[in-house]
């Protein structure tokens, strides 16, 4: 696509065009469902069709007669060797974590819960088979409103546990040291405002569905999946069956998207494994769309109790939030830390004198919880933004005023916050300023006063978010203290070949990122060498030893900085060699552009390539040195990256029908030295458009007996790009200072800002009319009712996340015909 | 089983399929034309967009012996001989239009689709014309841009 | 997720395609354009032994002009459809409407007759259908009959077809001189079926609304008729006091769907507005 030629000046800074694209867009793809081998039986997984139940009788004789099928299985088959599910994040050291068989053997407790699965010669027989597996249930009732669940004698998503309530995590500032007493700040304020929050149940929707292909080999297996994270699936492998770590290798092809959605391990990788084994035969399963949106877990749903108070001035004095987290009926790999991070992003970009933080974990009869791009700091980006609107109305002061008055100057920086995070950069004001700019704000708010002055039945409302988020997950010793079982290094090995060609090995595992494009992008930077020249090797436990895989915005930050930390010993290998072979020496060399040359010798130079070609040939090293030109590096960072920013947003409210248009939108993102900024421009439009799928289009609604009734594409709306407008982006690169590319992350940013920047607008746009507050997503409907003051406002339902009061569902109607 | 006769991407197949096979099964699993991907089941993500005798269709949403007697172009079809990308996939590497690229093949066969009936699209009929085929990655912004793109550049039809 | 197995036939005329339905019995099923049935069959809530697929019916397809109306094949696509010029001229507000149907692929396959015996009451066509009095022409076993577009639909999913008929023809009368046509569609996402659709055709006689029919979308089980709206419409001036009045009595007699797509109180709300808006556009063009 890109032929070799003379390198630019510097990689890092250049649009450079994906080498991932190659493949991608002639379709010449890997995914896990496109692998077939020889002698590959197909999975098909019966799904439990009621939220809680007890599972009296299994009959899977029928099944086992049908054309094609080779075995049938159910929880009790593998109840001896099937383990946990398990989830490595204890948040706190008394948490309930409740039984998480990967095929239920008593009980179900959520609609989708895998109950058995057949393995046949096709994948049609082994979906026709499913028919033939009679299960008889015992209904339990459904657990579906968290506040009810944890109320006396409510009842139980597992009798063994005693209670719905999974844990309480809490943080208190004056407590922890790190600011006043909450209590004191509540006592005296001269203005409070209190608001609850609803942040729906939301399903990641990754475009590939899930697919495990598990391969047998003695005692061994190999397993493609796809997963965002190889390395933790090989351990929890090893750990969970019992299979020896050695014996495994993992291996993550072409990922369609995850956004969280694929983080966890998941039952179906357990389920296909155990089969496979059985079976001794390679076994693949993959799931429909509507298996997936049923079964893979989703993410959000908390309800949000927010209290901050200020003095008449608009100054902060203190924020008390307390959350309900919906675990589902199951703890994932990090269910119960997914809302518990959002301790340190309720505070924001403000400086609030006192700070308490409260989050209760609950089981419900629902799909289990767990991370969605973003992951806890969208939940609280939302509540401090949408609660900071709700103030600066209390107060009668412009909302643009009271976040400059409370955030953290530039000349303040670094900055440690309320919750105790160190930011070491930022620059609040230049993004807002920019943003402000970009929007032509304050005509807008002429157009906006002119509809209001004529009754205009279509309202204009501008919202603001102004958002930091901690990105890099994360220091170690930070995850210690967290109670996160894993650590949260990355690692990266560097080789030249011997024609002086380049493998960068990384454990940051892609799933369209871009990876392989920006990592070579500072390789060729680091080592002097072309672009092209470098390939970049990931997701394969057998070819990449060591990693911790990709979410938390974490790829560039530590992933990248252990590239910089490879080839910088890569490096100061090749001097070594290279003034042995010069016959100079180490300190009169100088590297750039990929050659050493002796100071002062102008003729004397010798590439990296020949270099590596001398550690080949090994005809004449120095002394003990190995026949290689190899570095690895694993960089552990001392603290987490916060990129900011600033999003503006205007739409138009038809106040006659509720249908909302966002009429522009503006960001303006700071995430330090962008390595390809057109890479990153991408992230933040599929960021931005994820929040405002939040805002407007999608929620997981459960209906009054527990079923998911937003079940497929038609009822589940994602948006598409009919639905949408152009955005116009724009940056400041303020660097961080903690890691040498001045990178903070870009996956996760445009999420966390977006939502509340929609939801401002709405409010803003119908504040004269009395609202103030629109519950997510704002549909039509919803803003109707909010202007007639009737249901859809504020509350959740009584029956659950029951979205409009209604429990009904349609049958399946497409849009097709 | 039912006989079916097939071009697929210039060639010719003759086949046995059972009436229930749809057609993107057919092309992924007998033809081994994987390239061609499935994300739905209800024909609302038009990740598995093909042309069918010169239209795109949802090939989740046909059945191979519908196809019978039919051309099908896939995405594994565009290009040249030579290796030579097709404009549309041009422009979407050239424009960043696509991050994991699960929804890439359908969404290029159905940007082609729509250049060859309106050449000239105004940024609203691109994304009208694309409303059949959902991303999560890109938030449509560059896929808008490819089309713009590809429909400067004058794709031949 | 996979169909479960059934058996196909694939007649190439309309006597084939009705004995071969007859032959199949009860739970045999035609197969138009597939694009409702097809992800009905895969999600598996539908079991039929038989598909009749009529889409090899040459005769089934295109548009043609018959005096006083045009006669639209019941496998014409919707495509095709859109850019028959008879339709253009003669029916704008098929057209417009159907350009609303799903999205660019689905039109390519999905049929203008396939739709309407769908007769799903959230489809766009039926209730142009309805506002347009077109004349459905089916063949059976008995031959061949004429049902108008009143008579038609009879509940949700459920038309006056019987099984053994097969829809060939739908018959819509030329609007003359004077008419004019606008179908409003109000959905959550582009690709979503609408939670309500306003299809209004009007005849302006000196300026001011002499006729008008309006045909509601997803009001009900079956598409239906605003009539009180149609008669206050009688000799109104097209004005948005006027016309407005006249759409408050929109939802009367309706009796809307409550799903996840809107409340029926909502529905009856959007239906008055709707109406409103599609009147006065039709009343400008």
């Amino acid at each position: 696509m890109t032929a070799t030629g003379e390198r630019p000046a510097a990689e890092i800074g250049q649009s450079r065009r994906r080498k991932e694209d190659a493949h991608l867009i002639t379709g010449r793809t890997t995914w896990t469902d496109n692998l077939t081998l020889p002698g590959m039986l197909h999975l098909a997984i019966l799904r439990s069709p009621m939220a809680h139940a007890r599972i009296t009788s299994i009959d899977t004789s029928a099944a086992k007669q049908r054309p094609g099928v080779i075995g049938v299985f159910s929880g009790q088959d593998f109840k001896d060797v099937q383990g946990d599910v398990p989830c490595a994040w204890p948040v706190t050291e008394d948490i309930v974590i409740p039984p998480a068989p990967p095929l239920a053997v008593a009980q179900v407790n959520f609609a989708g819960d895998a109950v058995a699965v057949v393995a046949a010669r096709s994948k049609a027989e082994a979906v026709d088979a499913l028919e033939a597996i009679e299960i008889e249930y015992d209904p339990l009732p459904p657990v579906l409103d968290m506040e009810e669940a944890l109320k006396e004698g409510a009842p139980l998503v597992h009798e063994s546990t005693g209670t719905n309530h999974s844990y309480t995590w809490a943080f208190d500032s004056g407590e922890a040291g790190s600011g006043g007493s909450i209590d004191e700040a509540l006592a005296g304020a001269e203005v409070t405002v209190k608001r609850r929050f609803i942040q729906q149940r939301l399903v990641p929707a990754f475009m590939e569905p899930r697919s495990t292909v598990v391969q047998p080999i003695g005692e061994g297996v190999t397993v493609w999946s796809a997963t965002q994270i190889p390395h933790v699936l090989r351990v929890l492998l090893a750990l969970s069956l019992g299979i020896p770590e050695h014996k495994i290798r993992v291996v993550a092809p072409d990922v369609g998207g995850g956004f969280g959605g694929k983080i966890i391990v998941t039952p179906e990788e357990f389920i296909t494994t155990l089969v496979a084994r059985r079976l001794g035969k390679p076994c693949k399963w993959t799931e429909s769309r509507s298996e997936s949106i049923m079964a893979a877990h989703h993410g959000r749903d908390q309800i949000q109790d927010l209290t901050i108070t200020a003095t008449r001035d608009g100054t902060i004095t203190g924020l008390d939030v307390h959350l309900y987290a919906d675990m589902g009926a199951y703890l994932r790999l990090l269910t119960p830390g997914v809302p518990t991070l959002g301790a340190f992003m309720f505070n924001g970009i403000y400086k609030i004198p006192a700070y308490r933080f409260t989050c209760e974990g609950v089981f419900t009869t629902k799909t289990p919880t767990d991370a969605y791009r973003g992951a806890g700091r969208p939940e609280a980006t939302y509540g401090i933004e949408r609660i900071m609107d709700e103030l600066a109305a209390e107060l009668g002061m412009d909302p643009l005023e009271l976040r400059r008055r409370n955030w953290i100057k530039h000349e303040e920086f670094p900055f440690t916050t309320v919750s105790g995070l160190t930011y070491d950069s930022g620059n609040y004001e230049a993004a807002t300023d920019r943003a402000l700019e970009l929007i032509g704000w304050d005509e807008l708010g002429k157009e906006q006063a002119e509809r209001r002055s004529r009754n205009d039945p279509v309202q204009l409302g501008l919202g603001i978010s102004t958002y930091t988020e901690m990105c890099g997950l994360a220091p170690s010793r930070i995850l210690a203290a967290l109670r996160y079982a894993a650590g949260g290094w990355e690692h990266a090995s560097v080789r030249m070949l011997p024609t002086g060609k380049v493998e960068l090995v990384t454990g940051s595992t892609a799933h369209g990122q871009g990876h392989e494009t920006a990592f070579s992008q500072i390789v060729a930077d680091h080592l002097g060498v072309p672009f092209e020249d470098v390939e970049v090797i990931h997701g394969d436990t057998q070819a990449v030893p060591r990693g911790m895989d990709t979410y938390g915005s974490r790829s560039l930050v530590l992933g990248g900085t252990a590239i910089v930390q490879a080839t910088d010993k890569l490096v100061a290998k090749a001097r070594r060699l290279a003034a042995h072979m010069l016959e100079a020496n180490e300190d009169d060399l100088e590297f750039a552009d990929g050659k050493f040359g002796v100071r002062g010798v102008p003729d004397s130079s010798m590439g990296l390539g020949d270099i590596a070609f001398a550690a080949f040939s090994a005809h004449d090293l120095p002394e003990g040195m190995d026949p290689t030109l190899e570095a690895e590096s694993t960089f552990d960072p001392s603290t987490f990256s916060f990129p900011h920013g600033t999003h503006l947003c205007a739409v138009e409210v038809d106040t006659e029908t509720g249908r909302t248009n966002i009429r522009k939108y503006v960001c303006v993102d700071d995430v330090g030295t962008p390595i390809n900024p057109l890479i990153v421009e991408g992230q933040v439009h599929g960021g931005v458009t994820q929040g405002i799928a939040q805002a407007l289009f999608e929620e997981a609604v459960y209906d009054e007996a527990g079923n998911l009734t937003t079940g497929t594409f038609v009822d589940y709306t994602p948006p598409s790009a009919a639905d949408l407008p152009s955005y116009t982006t724009d940056r400041t690169e303020t660097p961080s200072t903690t890691n040498p590319l001045g990178v903070k992350g870009v996956g996760e940013a445009g999420t966390i800002a977006s939502t509340p920047a929609v939801i401002n607008a709405i409010v803003d746009a119908l504040r004269p009319m009395g609202v103030n507050d629109i519950r997510m997503p704002a549909t039509p409907e919803r803003v109707w009712r909010a202007i007639h003051g009737a249901r859809g406002g504020g509350d959740r339902a009584a029956g659950g996340t029951v979205a409009y009061g209604g429990a009904s569902t349609s049958t399946l109607d497409g849009g097709t015909s | 089983m039912t006989k079916i006769n097939v071009t697929v991407d210039g060639v010719a197949y003759t086949d046995d399929v059972e009436p229930r096979t749809l057609l993107v099964h057919y092309l992924r699993e007998q033809l081994g034309k994987v390239g061609t991907v499935v994300g739905c089941d209800t024909s609302n993500c038009g990740a598995c967009t093909v042309d069918l005798d010169g239209q795109a269709v949802k090939s989740c949403a046909v059945l191979a012996v519908q196809a019978d007697g039919s051309e099908v172009t896939t995405i594994e079809g565009l290009g040249g001989p030579d290796g030579a990308l097709d404009p549309v996939q041009q422009a979407f590497h050239d424009t960043h239009a696509l991050q994991c690229g699960f929804c890439t093949p359908g969404m290029i066969m159905a940007v082609r689709d729509l250049l060859r009936q309106n050449p000239n699209p105004s940024e609203t009929e691109i994304r009208e014309g694309i409303e059949g085929n959902l991303c999560r990655c890109t938030g449509y912004q560059n896929i808008v841009r490819a089309a713009q793109a590809a429909a400067a550049a004058g794709v031949p039809a | 997720m996979i169909p479960a197995a059934f058996d196909y036939v694939r007649p190439t005329a309309i006597d084939e395609a009705v004995s071969a339905l007859a032959a199949a019995g009860e739970d045999a099923k035609v197969l138009a354009g597939g694009q409702s049935l097809i992800p009905v069959l895969r999600m598996r809530l539908a079991y039929p032994t038989t598909l009749v697929d009529v889409g090899k019916i040459a005769e089934l397809r295109g548009v043609r002009d018959d005096g006083d109306a045009i006669v639209i094949g019941s496998m014409t696509t919707h495509r095709d459809v859109m850019h028959d010029p008879l339709v253009r001229e003669h029916a704008p507000v098929i057209a417009q409407a159907t350009a609303t149907v799903a999205d660019a692929q689905v039109r390519h396959l999905g049929t203008f007759g396939g739709s309407l015996a769908h007769a799903d009451p959230a489809g766009d066509l039926p209730a142009v259908a309805l506002a347009l009095d077109c004349e459905f022409v089916a063949n059976g076993p008995g031959g061949v009959r004429r049902i108008a577009a009143a008579d038609f639909f009879s509940d949700y999913l459920t038309t006056t077809l019987s099984p053994d008929e097969i829809l060939t023809a739908v018959r819509v009368p030329k609007l003359g001189a004077g008419w004019s046509s606008h179908y409003e569609k109000f959905n959550r996402v582009a690709q979503a079926w609408a939670i309500v659709g306003v299809a209004a055709l009007v005849r302006r006689d000196n300026g001011a609304i002499a006729e008008a029919r309006i045909g509601l979308t997803n009001m009900g089980s079956t598409p239906m008729r605003a009539s009180a709206t149609e008669s206050a419409l009688a000799g109104a001036e097209p004005t948005a006091a006027a016309v407005g009045a006249a759409a408050e009595l929109a939802a009367n007699g309706t009796s809307p769907p409550s799903d996840l797509s809107g409340q029926a109180d909502y529905r009856e709300h959007l239906a008055k507005v709707l109406t409103r808006r599609a009147v006065l556009a039709a009343a400008a063009r």
